[in-house]
């Protein structure tokens, strides 16, 4: 019970916080004027009468940087949850079951992220030759 | 009285007593907090700028947040004909609700002992510091206010809209490898996400603080933190010189507000963030244990809430002096400087920690003397690479 007395205040703030933005957006058309003119249905572009729709299709000159950033997020998760066990607190060294040391534990988790980093690192160089980074 | 009683008299229900008391306590600081610091803002900016700012109404000009925002509330609500209405009625409660949500993960002091009832019973002063998944809280919560900021964008039916909220897209894309990257180092040194260990690991004194042990994952996590906020010189979503008001220009009335309001506790979250995973959170420059003084629960308690607050205050005036003295950056530059800058040195920064903590003798001394070292050895070397890109640009051009 203890431990999930967070997450119930989590959900207390939950509440209160959507309470308050629904009633703010209310608010504002409760206690606002509705004065409507044709003018004002317009969209604003600086004053000008609209030129076309909103809804064009629009060059996304970073579309390979955002495929890039997929896949790079993902190792980055994975660097959060190695970095997280690298020490190895979590295991108790002292007891003797684990057959290797801390200082063992340590080594072997650097080599191992050092081989998978110099991966990351040769996709992130070959992205970069490859013009990845530039936009199309 | 008789509601306290009962409230005290069950156990269970001294479990939802307590931390509603605290929700209310965060939420009355979160929405108070907002027109501070506008109105802190704007007097900054104009000392900046040598103007007066904000000077009519009340003295010092203390009641303009107050009055602005009654204005906003007295303003008509519009919906564009053009809007997709649902979406743009939900815009603004996406972009209000995580930014509120996320500052619950800051603990703002030591616990607190008291009995009630002859229960002993431990108050943190955070109302979620205890959750495993920590820091990790902060990160979910702020990127689902991302959302917002998109789909307001897009559901404006407004060409300014539209571009602002692609523009947010591209940030995003930007500053979240900086920003985790420069956590990582962090969590190499504590190992865990938990936010009470990420602060208790830092006590004792400033030397014990991660920015000691991790200036460049700090100078990173700052710089990905403008981005994250919408700050100048990466306010690219909003962009008020080039596209009218981005993503919100279409918002008039509360909704408006809610995305005003949303910035500002972003910035003050984002600030106390920072402050707790690399600046010593609620622990003072020297415990005063060091000192010889003795403090009972309460001062220390106030003093935790002194140290956090006023950190944050730093660190709020760092955002307003950048927001008025730095240009904005165009959004395929902040690209480059994420990945072809911070990517890499991020990895090596990552690599350099992991090796140390790793290899160097375990004394707590020289590890923290290594770590800086090459902290600022990264931050040295990243300064004559930009010197030396600078020069080849302006010799390109002459």
């Amino acid at each position: 019970m203890e431990h999930l007395i967070p997450y119930i205040a989590i959900g207390m703030i939950l509440v209160f916080a959507a309470g308050f933005a629904v009633v703010n957006s209310l608010l504002g058309t409760l206690i606002g004027p509705t004065k409507d003119n044709p003018a004002k249905r317009l969209a604003y572009e600086s004053g000008m009468v609209p030129t076309g729709e909103a809804n064009v299709r629009i060059p996304i000159k970073f579309y390979m940087v955002g495929l890039l950033f997929l896949i790079f997020d993902i190792e980055t998760i994975f660097l959060l949850a190695w970095a997280v066990v690298f020490k190895g607190n979590q295991i108790d060294f002292a007891s003797g079951n684990v057959g290797f040391t801390q200082t063992q534990f340590q080594h072997y988790g650097f080599f191992a992220m050092a081989v998978f980093i110099g991966v990351l690192m040769l996709a992130e160089i070959y992205a970069w030759k490859k013009g990845g980074f530039e936009w199309s | 009285m008789k509601l306290i009683d009962w409230l005290l008299s069950d156990p269970t229900l001294v479990y939802l007593t307590i931390p509603l008391v605290k929700v209310a306590i965060i939420f009355v600081v979160l929405v108070g907090s907002v027109p501070v610091l506008v109105l802190f803002e704007r007097k900054l900016i104009g000392f900046i700028q040598q103007r007066p700012g904000p000077n009519r109404v009340g003295p010092w000009g203390i009641l303009q947040t107050l009055v602005d925002g009654i204005k906003l509330l007295l303003k008509e609500d519009f919906i564009p004909p053009g809007a997709v209405k649902p979406i743009f009625i939900l815009a603004p409660l996406l972009a209000l609700v995580p930014a509120m949500l996320s500052v619950t993960i800051i603990p703002w002091g030591p616990p607190i002992q008291v009995t009630i009832d002859g229960i002993a019973h431990t108050i943190s002063l955070g109302l979620a510091d205890g959750i495993s998944v920590g820091i990790l809280f902060y990160f979910a919560a702020t990127s689902i206010g991302v959302y917002g900021i998109v789909l307001a964008g897009w559901s404006s039916n407004n060409k300014y809209s539209l571009l602002g909220g692609i523009r947010s897209t591209a940030q995003l894309i930007s500053y979240e490898l900086a920003l985790s990257l420069g956590l990582v180092g962090v969590l190499l040194l504590v190992g865990s996400f938990e936010i009470n260990a990420l602060v208790d690991s830092q006590a004792g004194g400033f030397w014990n603080w991660n920015v000691v042990k991790q200036p460049m994952g700090f100078l990173m996590f700052l710089v990905a933190g403008f981005g994250e906020t919408n700050r100048l010189p990466f306010d690219l979503p909003e962009g008020e010189s080039e596209l009218g008001a981005g993503f919100h220009t279409e918002y008039s009335s509360m909704r408006f507000a809610m995305f005003f309001m949303a910035e500002y506790m972003n910035i003050f979250t984002f600030s106390a963030v920072i402050s707790t995973l690399f600046l010593g959170g609620f622990h003072g420059p020297i415990d005063p244990a060091l000192l010889g003084i003795e403090v009972n629960q309460w001062i220390a308690a106030a003093f935790g809430v002194f140290w956090l607050g006023g950190k944050i205050i730093a660190l709020f005036f760092l955002f307003v002096w950048i927001r008025a003295t730095f240009p904005r950056l165009r959004y395929d530059q902040m690209m480059n400087l994420s990945w072809k800058v911070f990517f890499p040195l991020g990895v090596v920064n990552i690599m350099l920690t992991a090796g140390i903590v790793a290899f160097a003798p375990d004394q707590p001394a020289v590890q923290t003397g290594a770590l800086f070292v090459a902290g600022i050895a990264q931050i040295v070397g990243l300064d004559a690479i930009a010197n030396a890109a600078k020069r080849r640009a302006l010799g390109h051009v002459s």
